[in-house]
């Protein structure tokens, strides 16, 4: 639980000194509070008060930080944890839950190595941004072999450059795939009361995180202490629930326990596999879990069309809910256009944005795209409110020089906004203003055959 | 071992109960009625307060073959959505909880939707299928008014649920609810204050809270459900807090927003990583429906019945945990 700045005050040693730059104790306490300042700034803090002051300071669910070797160029870093609310609007949820696809080490090889190769390669646009998964769990299967799993291990980590998850009963099989993949910050799956020793002793030996796996509350936090007893600090909780209404219940009551009781033993990330639920369940499972606080995600299946809706709703659900994702708002050229081609108007939201502008150009016709600064509103948001009106779309005109680079004065507005024509007429007076369709997946259209 | 205390929300508010339907016995001809809301914690926190009622699964069906909507639904339902009675069977069969009758603006001739003929498509629904009923007008006040009372006074006595009320038309809507022994369904823009002053104004009409449903809006999948996801935890807390103007049980429209991206809409010329056409849309649907059951929802409004299949396994799944 973070202190506050009184609290720390008394931790300080109150002599006023100034070495910190500033005039008392009191206002560096009220700085660290605030998190604006570190707390090394003080050279005369003593190690008692500097281990107080750090305990506090542990976010309430712990940074999880997996990677692969640093031989391995281009390896992708992935972090999990660090909440801090229970509700996205409170503030904003912080690190996506981590997106892994399993595989089993009793597939064909080559089965495998095809599909890691595919979810390698898979990159998919939403908004300007390049979605993908994040890494690969390998799961041994029963009957257990060492030298197997650690080969599928291995054939893994040649084929992708991202984090894994090592999914073993036993701390011999276990061992066997972690020194195949030596170096890597991996996540093991995981310690049980029956196993913990074994399995604390490979985290700590390999540098890695460990999952511990209880179906209680009382279990798992009698287990996560163990485990920390050993000296692994990186721990994940797997509260084994797989059924939807029971791992909604205990994933909430773990961050309730993590946030509202700062209840140290249950304050991690929790490990969800919407991959075990029924193929056409998969997704539901992985939707609540993104939604409701898992910080990894395990899923069997790899297919695009549902992969896709499923990394659109974890960026929606952590997207900041203060400011809406914009694009800078000016004049875009969008298939090197020449000075007789339409000037399309929208406003600067990344969705409407990207709507309008992936359309005309996946269809090859070259437009200018003026982008209004309509403080981050779709077109009909920003109209209903005033921030995308034919004042702001007339200054954005003229702000923007376009009339020097058009020959033809064409402004073809949103079919939304139609009634904004006249207005425009009249601020626009050499301009020729034309409404277009109120959807952009008709735009290309409009153009070929309208314009 | 040592024992975790599990911490428990205890509210002062609750969402009110709100029946849907009359059967022969309350003056109505439905088959059945359905029940939802009465929630005394957030949604699914069996261990807190056992969830009153489940949320139901609504079918959208329109009143003539909407030729806006995407083929795969369209190819779906087939010559049923040629007449509304058919459709309605159809979506009854298929599983449907209730039904939304969405009125076009237009008719097949394309002039505007008469009261004539929306009276006829809403009674030939009303004899198709014995399913709680509720009917969406177009969205444009004054026809919306034209076509919703003469349903309302042809309906008497069905609790029926009208829609949508906004703040435009919520005086005319509301008053011939009242008259005729109807339902509302208010909306607004995404907006917890709005939300709550839409509820202070239909209830200053004398409308009982028993007869209100809020519908705060909702974006598609990749298309601004998050504004929508945050807007609805926020009305659930302030109700479960006891603030009486956002007690109302929440109806959603996910299966219109979600058909309406491109994602789910369009099948040529999309990037190869969008995956197949009609799993995606499904996907689509689902994804953005389960993220508002999550935060609340009580009535969602679906498109695609194999996606109310899956969206009430879900469902299925969230009820049955023990207290
Ligand atoms: C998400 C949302 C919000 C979010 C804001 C999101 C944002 N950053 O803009 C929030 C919750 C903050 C919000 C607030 C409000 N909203 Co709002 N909101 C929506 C919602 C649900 C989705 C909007 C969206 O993101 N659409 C997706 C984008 C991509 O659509 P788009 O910008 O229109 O772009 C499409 C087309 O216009 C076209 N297009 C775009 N550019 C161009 C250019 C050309 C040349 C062409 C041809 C086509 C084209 O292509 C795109 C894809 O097809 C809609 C309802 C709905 N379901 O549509 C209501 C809606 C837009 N909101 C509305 C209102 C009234 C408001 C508020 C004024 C409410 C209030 N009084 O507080 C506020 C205003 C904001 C403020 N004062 O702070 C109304 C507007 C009513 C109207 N007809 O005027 C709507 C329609 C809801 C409703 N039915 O009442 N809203
Ligand atoms: S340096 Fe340390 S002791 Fe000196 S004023 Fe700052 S906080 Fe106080």
């Amino acid at each position: 639980m973070p202190l506050s700045g009184l609290q720390i005050y008394k931790l300080l040693p109150k002599t006023n000194c100034k070495d910190c730059g500033l005039p008392t104790c009191l206002a560096f306490a009220m700085k660290l509070a605030a998190k604006q300042m570190e707390l090394a700034a003080c050279p005369h803090v003593g190690a008692e008060a500097k281990a107080q002051l750090a305990d506090a300071s542990e976010p309430p669910v712990r940074l999880i930080t997996l990677k692969p070797s640093a031989k391995i160029a281009g390896g992708r870093e992935l972090k999990s944890g660090n909440e801090t609310v229970l509700f996205r609007h409170e503030k904003t949820f912080i690190n996506k839950p981590g997106m892994f696809l399993r595989v089993h080490d009793n597939e064909p090889i080559a089965s495998i190595q095809a599909r890691v190769a595919a979810v390698e390669a898979y990159s998919v646009r939403y908004v300007g941004m390049d979605l993908t998964l994040d890494g690969f769990a390998v799961q041994a299967e029963a009957p257990l072999d060492a030298t197997r799993f650690a080969s599928v291990v291995s054939a893994v980590r040649a084929a992708s450059k991202r984090p894994m998850i090592l999914i073993a009963p036993d701390a011999a099989v276990m061992s066997a795939g972690l020194k195949a993949i030596e170096g890597d910050n991996a996540l093991i799956h995981g310690a049980t009361a029956a196993n913990y020793e074994a399995m604390a002793a490979l985290a700590k030996q390999y540098h890695s995180a460990l999952v511990a796996c209880a179906d209680t509350l009382d279990g798992l936090a009698d287990l996560t202490n163990k485990i920390k007893a050993k000296g692994v600090d990186d721990l994940v909780l797997d509260p084994t629930s797989r059924q939807l209404g029971a791992s909604l219940t205990r994933q909430t009551q773990i961050r309730r326990l993590a946030l509202k009781k700062d209840f140290r033993p249950l304050g991690y990330p929790i490990i969800a596999f919407p991959g075990d639920a029924a193929p056409d369940q998969e997704a539901l499972q992985a939707a609540q879990a993104i939604a409701k606080y898992a910080g990894f995600i395990v899923l069997e299946r790899f297919a695009p069309e549902m992969v896709y809706p499923l990394l659109v709703l974890r960026e929606n659900i952590y997207t900041d809910p203060q400011k809406p994702i914009q694009v800078l708002p000016g004049l875009y050229e969008i298939n090197n256009p020449k000075p007789t081609d339409p000037v399309l108007v929208t406003t600067n939201f990344s969705i409407t944005y990207f709507s309008v502008a992936n359309e005309v150009e996946g269809a090859g016709l070259p437009a200018w795209l003026l982008i209004v600064d309509a403080e981050g509103m779709s077109v009909l948001t920003g109209w209903a409110a005033g921030k995308f009106d034919a004042e702001r779309i007339a200054k954005a005109v003229k702000d923007s020089g376009v009339a020097n680079k058009v020959t033809r004065h064409r402004l073809v507005v949103p079919g939304h906004v139609a009634v904004l024509s006249g207005e425009l007429e009249e601020a626009l007076s050499n301009w020729e203003i034309r409404v277009g369709p109120r959807e952009a997946v008709d735009l290309p259209a409009f153009m070929k055959q309208v314009l | 071992m040592p024992q975790v205390e599990i911490p428990k929300d205890s509210w002062s508010g609750s969402v009110t109960t709100v029946t849907l339907g009359a059967t022969a016995a309350d003056g109505g001809t439905r088959s059945h009625t359905i029940t939802v809301g009465g929630h005394k914690a957030l949604p699914f926190m069996h261990f807190e307060q056992k969830m009153a009622h489940r949320p139901l699964i609504a079918l959208e069906i329109k009143d003539h073959r909407p030729d806006d909507w995407s083929p795969l639904l369209l190819d779906l339902w087939g010559d049923a959505a040629n007449d509304p009675a058919s459709w309605a069977k159809a979506a009854e069969s298929a599983g449907a909880d209730a039904l939304v009758l969405w009125l076009s603006q237009n008719g097949t001739d394309g002039k505007p939707t008469t009261p004539q003929a929306a009276v006829a498509s809403t009674k030939a629904v009303l004899q198709a299928s014995g399913l709680p009923l509720l009917v969406f007008a177009p969205g444009q006040a004054e026809l919306d008014n034209a076509l919703l009372v003469p349903i309302s006074e042809a309906t008497t006595g069905e609790r029926l649920v009208l829609g949508i009320c906004e703040d435009k038309n919520y005086r005319t809507i509301a008053a011939t609810a009242m008259a005729n022994g109807h339902l509302i369904s208010t909306r607004t823009p995404m907006d917890v204050n709005l939300a709550k002053q839409l509820n202070i104004l239909v209830r200053d009409m004398g409308i009982p809270p028993d007869r209100i449903l809020m519908d705060p809006t909702t974006g598609g999948l990749g298309y601004g459900i998050e504004y929508g996801y945050s807007v609805m935890e926020r009305l659930r807390l302030a109700a479960l807090q006891g603030d009486g103007n956002t007690q109302s049980p929440m109806i959603v429209t996910p299966g219109a927003e979600a058909w309406k991206t491109k994602e789910a809409k369009v099948g040529h010329d999309v990037p190869a990583t969008w995956g197949e056409w009609l799993e995606r849309a499904i996907n689509w649907e689902t994804l953005t429906a389960m993220a508002l059951v999550e935060s609340g929802a009580d009535i969602i409004v679906l498109r695609h019945p194999e996606s109310m299949r899956r969206l009430r396994a879900a469902i299925d799944e969230l009820m049955s945990v023990p207290a």
